[in-house]
């Protein structure tokens, strides 16, 4: 009697869901995750018969699912490093989808303030303990800060956001890069881990007196104070869409564009790849393909009101040519 | 007199001590349901339990996708489980002595044991990598291995409780044994497997650990058994540990929901047995079958 | 009765009689086949991590997967202080209330209460998880970790702040959790011992109290012990409300404010994005561990709770 109304419902809930819809799976970053959920809605109002299903579950496990062969296409913030590339079965492209940004959100501290990164690796490595710390204090003079105990906050699953932030820390403090190191996880030496960028974010925001790093867009929908970070030409530049882009003026091969020099950069901006297999282009790819061409062309004017920024446009026509 | 005294007070304060020991269970409890009421009820509106979720930063959207995949992902285990675990029970309760038998009550015992996120990763293993696909029918089957052995140890529990004069009537009448077990005793004793089996289900509804990695998630209604799907305990932990207060809200909202289920397959099970204090009393299902047998002609 | 006669089909009775005896077995032996496959399929999983590692698995402290370096002993730590701190609360309050209700309690009241477990026990862990998130962990950090350092801050268990999740958090949840197991089980123990007992000792002139030390509570003892070990069992196993509670942060450290990290937090947490196949491994040896010791006291604790509840009285296992 049970199953008999079950399958009635269903077999009606089947009928209004029918159609020939295509379902596309991904899974990865967290750290473009806000916008890739506006240009999915956006796209499937367009394209009433695409949906695709993204599940952010972090840069390291888009690649491993990827791989796994379990979704379509994956995201992450980092490049696949020598043994995923080798793991896998067919090449892999990179596409970048859109310019992000680390921000470091602090609870308990104004906003505004100022740290360059080797304080901000001794926070991080638990060398500077509290929040009236000297070094603190001398990029701050004019701001009266609390004695407690920094908390710090990180990511406990294998993320791409940590991989930005510590080499950004690496570059910048030599003792971070000997202790600590780079990666999508690394042995951090205090601090609590969240799930996601979204994890970290809601921590940051229970947690009085923490410091965390998030990407732009969940600092800002959390309103969150953020850090003006000292970049290379010595100023002190709080992330937002324009400093984004000032960082990417002048792209290499491997597209890390990390602490570059010129006026108005923001240090920590990155950029976030959809990743497909190169080969393969017939079916769900294809549509995939073609979502990718929108989203490198008409996606990009939804990147600024999320925070984040657009890709240059010259690389942005390059990647459409390939796709 | 100083030692009567003595013993006096320690009475006093053991008794007083005890007596307090059940606050300390009602007060934190008390406290969980008012925060869940509290905060999930304003929540939980209709268009809650029939919309779709709405992309990040938007407000409203529903979780009907949650509450349909949890329906749909439990149908489907129990379509797995309960044939297995009801022909396992009367196994070990008809053939019950021996090597099999001993060994089928061991591993069902050492089932209970194993922690449900070990079940997901063999689910994953066994069935998501090959399929090359998240699915529901991952979900199921890791929720009917833990099902699996409930069921098969409550059948067991409850067939054996049939008197024994039943069943040496109906075989002294000249029945096939086979005909006994299972149009007789499984047939006589329905309502109350039946209970048995729907709080394993109930239990199963809370378990989120081994859905993260079989049946993942998926934003949109699915009805396919070989796409990732949506469930309510899934859904609730993204949604928590997310920073917008719409989903926060949303998950508070979700867990009531999920309660209100798990509250409705209880009372639905103590109803069809017609009891309300806990573990099984021989003497009332003793009662119940002889009222059955005695309305029936043969 | 014409339905229950033989005659339609062609066997003989007794032949469809080995007929479904065959049948049921060969379910048996698929459900024992599928356990087992279970098991097989797990080590088989594990045993790249066990082969390379080695003893180094076993042993080592730090767990780095992006540098292939790993070692459970701060999960085994994480899910043994954990778990036991949990005993140590629940245990306690379970078996008092357990006490409680069986002898003391006026039986309008017991079946309120038993309401009361019987809800709890059927809560899921996730809403557990939420609940503590959002109720607990804010407490722990604003009101009860302050006062448990200003009044025992010198004890190396207090040291540092609270991060409202941690170590001493995620015991309370659990403690939570298993308070309905063990207090289930001790008063279906308690009510087995004969009433004769506990009026000898009345009538000696015992007070209440040591009537029902001598009478219920020493009987059951070790069916007590046995309760406690299937509610370590659950707190072993438990997953999302920990995961969400325990602060993710693989290292051991005396101090109960402390983030930690679990055997199946880790899993939970690390397992669909593992970074390399060695990690993948790493996390089934790690299962492999969890599962064997969950065992080892599920066992131990069945083995003493049966062996001192009659089999009439038993209604779980």
């Amino acid at each position: 009697m049970k199953a008999v109304l079950l399958f009635s419902f269903l077999a009606l809930l089947n009928v209004s869901v029918a159609g020939e819809v295509t379902k596309i799976n991904g899974a990865g970053a967290t750290f473009p995750a806000p916008l890739y959920s506006k240009w999915f809605s956006d796209y499937q109002m367009k394209n009433k018969d695409v949906q695709i299903n993204y599940q952010a579950i972090g840069s390291g496990g888009g690649i491993q699912q990827l791989l796994e062969q379990t979704v379509d296409f994956g995201a992450s913030d980092t490049p696949m490093n020598e043994e995923q590339i080798k793991k896998a079965q067919w090449p892999v492209m990179h596409v970048p989808t859109v310019l992000g940004a680390v921000t470091i959100v602090v609870n308990g501290a104004p906003e505004g303030l100022k740290l360059d990164g080797d304080t901000l690796a001794k926070i991080f490595d638990g060398t500077i303990k509290k929040w009236d710390d000297a070094a603190i204090l001398k990029l701050n003079s004019k701001l009266k800060l609390p004695s407690n105990e920094i908390l710090v906050i990180h990511r406990a699953d294998g993320s791409g956001t940590t991989a930005i932030f510590t080499e950004y820390l690496s570059v910048v403090s030599p003792t971070w890069k000997k202790n600590v190191g780079t990666g999508k996880t690394v042995n951090w030496p205090v601090g609590v881990g969240a799930k996601g960028n979204d994890g970290v974010t809601s921590m940051v925001q229970k947690t009085p007196m923490s410091i965390g790093y998030v990407e732009l867009a969940y600092a800002e929908s959390a309103k969150l104070s953020k850090v003006a970070l000292k970049n290379k030409a010595g100023e002190f530049i709080i992330p937002s869409t324009d400093s984004i882009s000032k960082a990417a003026l002048k792209v290499d091969q491997k597209m890390n564009v990390i602490d570059q020099e010129g006026k108005g950069v923001y240090p920590i901006s990155a950029f976030t790849f959809i990743l497909i297999p190169e080969n393969k282009k017939e079916g769900k790819l294809a549509m995939m393909r073609t979502f990718l061409k929108w989203a490198l062309t008409e996606g990009q004017t939804s990147a600024a009101a999320l925070y984040y920024a657009p890709l240059p446009k010259s690389l942005a026509k390059n990647f459409v040519n390939k796709l | 007199m100083n030692r009567l005294y003595f013993r006096k007070i320690k009475n006093f304060i053991f008794l007083g001590l005890i007596s307090l020991s059940s606050l300390f269970i009602i007060i934190p409890l008390s406290i969980l349901l008012v925060f869940l009421i509290s905060k999930g009820l304003h929540g939980l509106t209709w268009s809650f339990i029939t919309e779709l979720p709405k992309p990040a930063g938007e407000m409203g959207g529903g979780i009907v996708h949650a509450l349909l995949g949890t329906i749909w992902i439990l149908s489907l285990a129990s379509f797995i489980s309960i044939p297995i675990g009801i022909l396992g029970g009367v196994f070990l309760s008809e053939y019950g002595e021996g090597f099999l038998a001993n060994t089928l009550r061991y591993s069902a015992d050492l089932m209970t044991g194993v922690p449900s996120i070990v079940i997901g990763i063999f689910t994953y293993a066994l069935i998501v990598i090959p399929m090359k696909s998240f699915s529901a029918l991952a979900g199921a089957i890791a929720l009917s291995l833990i099902m699996l052995p409930t069921i098969i140890r409550s059948t067991e529990e409850i067939l054996k409780l049939t008197p024994k004069h039943i069943r040496k009537a109906a075989l002294a009448l000249g029945v096939p044994r086979w005909k006994v077990i299972f149009f007789i005793i499984v047939k006589g004793n329905i309502s109350t497997l039946f209970t048995g089996i729907i709080l394993a289900i109930s239990r199963a509804t809370g378990e989120t650990a081994p859905l993260l990695f079989t049946a993942f998630g998926n934003m949109y209604l699915s009805s396919s058994w070989k796409e990732p799907m949506a469930t309510l305990p899934v859904q609730i932990y993204n949604y928590a540990i997310s920073p917008l207060e719409n989903w926060q809200n949303q998950a508070w909202s979700g867990a009531l929901l999920l309660i209100i289920l798990i509250l409705i397959l209880n009372i639905c099970a103590r109803l069809i047995s017609g009891r309300f204090d806990v573990g099984h009393g021989p003497k009332f299902i003793f009662m119940k079958l002889r009222k059955k047998w005695t309305s029936k002609s043969f | 009765m014409t339905y229950l006669s033989s005659t339609r089909f062609k066997l003989a009775p007794h032949k469809q009689d080995k007929i479904c005896l065959w049948g049921l077995r060969l379910f048996a032996i698929v459900i024992i086949a599928l356990i087992v496959g279970l098991l097989i399929a797990l080590f088989h999983l594990a045993f790249p991590a066990f082969k390379e590692l080695g003893f180094s698995f076993f042993k080592g402290t730090a767990w780095l997967p992006s540098e292939g370096i790993f070692g459970i002993l701060p999960f085994v730590y994480g899910t043994f202080l954990t778990s036991f701190l949990a005993i140590l609360i629940a245990g306690p309050i379970s078996v008092a209330s357990a006490l409680f209700l069986s002898e003391i309690c006026p039986k309008r009241l017991a079946s309120f209460v038993n309401l009361f477990i019987e809800i709890l026990a059927s809560i899921p862990s996730i809403i557990f998880g939420l609940w503590g998130l959002f109720y607990l962990a804010p407490w722990m950090r604003d009101t009860a970790s302050p006062f448990l350092k200003s009044h025992f801050g010198f004890l190396p268990f207090f040291e540092g702040t609270s991060f409202g999740v941690g170590l001493l958090t995620a015991s309370l949840i659990l403690a939570l959790m298993i308070i309905p197991t063990i207090t289930s089980i001790c008063r279906e123990i308690m009510k087995v011992v004969p009433c004769e007992q506990k009026e000898a000792a009345l009538a000696l002139g015992a007070t209440r109290q040591e009537m029902l030390k001598l009478a219920v509570i020493s009987p059951s003892f070790s069916g007590i012990m046995g309760a406690l070990m299937l509610g370590l069992g659950r707190a072993l196993g438990e997953t999302m409300a920990v995961a969400m509670l325990i602060g993710n942060n693989p290292k051991i450290s005396l101090s109960l404010f402390a983030p930690a990290s679990t055997m199946a937090s880790v899993i939970a947490n690390e397992y669909s994005e593992a970074v390399s196949s060695l990690h993948t491994s790493a996390l089934c040896a790690v299962a492999v561990v969890l599962f064997f010791i969950s065992l080892l006291i599920n066992v131990l604790a069945r083995v003493i709770v049966w062996r001192f509840a009659p089999l009439s009285n038993r209604s779980r296992g």
